[in-house]
């Protein structure tokens, strides 16, 4: 099962910083092992960003994004209290969502 | 017709070589750690630790959360600016490797083979990475208090200083070799002077930390164990007191400056 991300969220003078850490391989496909094979791809395809139930933000993520990202982002809004929730899925289907509140 | 061969060779290194003479500020890393530093992903493996510290684990079922780091059992805070120390219930010097693994022995009933026989990043040796990032992150900003009064601890900074200047290996490298002028570098790596406090504490303050070239969190025991590759010699055993008196040494030179694990590397 993925491991959990770490999510920040804080928000000042109406505007919301969000910092999220993720924890993903991000292979890209492109590597041979040391046997010379191939490591199959594995990498976040999607990743939203909810603040309660409205989407924020919405990336596509592919191969050339780092082992454990790392995405800092802000938006509009947001009060001390709300819900923040962050979702990524990847390339094999495996999906996370953790969720945070405001700061 | 070799003369030739020759000449044009080193006409090619020429040319190659100016653009590579960069000045080792113009290699400063800092900058880029700064931008790294908010981000930095050995925060995941912390997130690891500190859930390990609480979770019942090995054959006596047992939490970390009486492990005594010598502030008193249980004590995070603060504990990891003042090791290695001595320590009276094992009679030994001990860094946070060791006595984590100490805990995860007594407490747990893992046994410290394992670990010591095990690989980095793996198994249980890779668990006791994890509580190491939790255990310093809890004393980023803490000034380094390495008590050396002890007379074992003295016994162990003497023997660091003379692993660090003792001559051996293939290529008959010391650590000096590598750490003993300022200014020098590998590559694009920076290397500290770790004759001097200042170069010292560069060294000890800023590790563990995770590595962006390779996504990896390298303990202190796994920066040494790669020098030691470096330096062309036999690897050391983990954990073991040639390691911890190393580590006396760049700890107590480090005395005064302040931690900032966990530190993010190229
Ligand atoms: C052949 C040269 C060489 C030798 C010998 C060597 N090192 Fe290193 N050391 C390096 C390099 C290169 C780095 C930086 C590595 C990196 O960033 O990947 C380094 C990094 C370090 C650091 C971390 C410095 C920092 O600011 O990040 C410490 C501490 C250290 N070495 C200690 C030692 C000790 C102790 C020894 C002797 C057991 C030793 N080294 C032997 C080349 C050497």
């Amino acid at each position: 099962m993925a491991s959990p991300m770490r999510i920040r969220a804080a928000s000042k003078d109406g505007v919301t910083e969000v910092r999220v850490l993720m924890s993903h391989p991000m292979e890209t496909g492109q590597r041979k092992n040391a046997a010379g094979e191939v490591i199959p791809a594995h990498f976040i395809t999607e990743l939203t960003a909810k603040h309660n139930d409205k989407v924020v933000l919405s990336a596509e993520f592919g191969p050339s994004v780092s082992t454990n990202p790392y995405l800092a982002f802000k938006f509009n809004g947001g009060a001390k209290g709300d819900k923040m929730v962050v979702t990524w899925v990847d390339n094999k289907g495996e999906s996370r969502t953790d969720e945070v509140q405001i700061s | 017709m070799k003369r030739k061969l020759m000449a044009a060779a080193i006409g090619v290194t020429a040319a190659f070589a100016a653009p590579l003479a960069f000045t080792s500020e113009e290699l400063n890393f800092d900058a880029y750690r700064q931008m790294l530093a908010d981000g930095n992903p050995a925060e995941l493996f912390e997130m690891e630790g500190e859930e390990l510290w609480v979770t019942a684990r090995g054959p006596k079922n047992a939490t970390l959360e009486q492990c005594d780091l010598g502030l008193g059992p249980g004590v995070v805070e603060g504990a990891a600016a003042q090791l290695p120390r001595y320590f009276a219930d094992t009679g030994k010097v001990q860094d946070l490797e060791s006595r984590l693994m100490h805990c995860m022995e007594t407490l747990q009933g893992i046994p410290s083979g394992e670990i010591i026989g095990g690989k980095f990043r793996q198994g249980e040796r890779g668990k006791l990475a994890s509580l190491v990032a939790y255990v310093v992150t809890h004393s980023k900003g803490k000034p380094i208090a390495v008590d050396v009064s002890h007379p074992k601890m003295q016994d162990m900074y003497a023997m660091g200083e003379k692993v660090f200047f003792y001559r051996t290996g293939a290529m008959d490298f010391s650590c000096a070799s590598c750490h003993g002028e300022d200014g020098k570098r590998i590559r694009a790596t920076h290397l500290p002077n770790i004759t001097t406090n200042k170069g010292a504490a560069e060294g000890w303050t800023s590790w563990p930390a995770y590595r962006v070239s390779n996504s990896q969190f390298w303990t202190f025991q796994h920066r040494l164990w790669d020098c030691f590759r470096q330096q062309r010699t036999a690897e050391p055993v983990f954990a073991s007191d040639v390691t911890i008196a190393l580590s006396v040494f760049l700890a107590a030179k480090s005395n005064g400056y302040e931690a900032q694990w966990p530190g993010v590397k190229r």
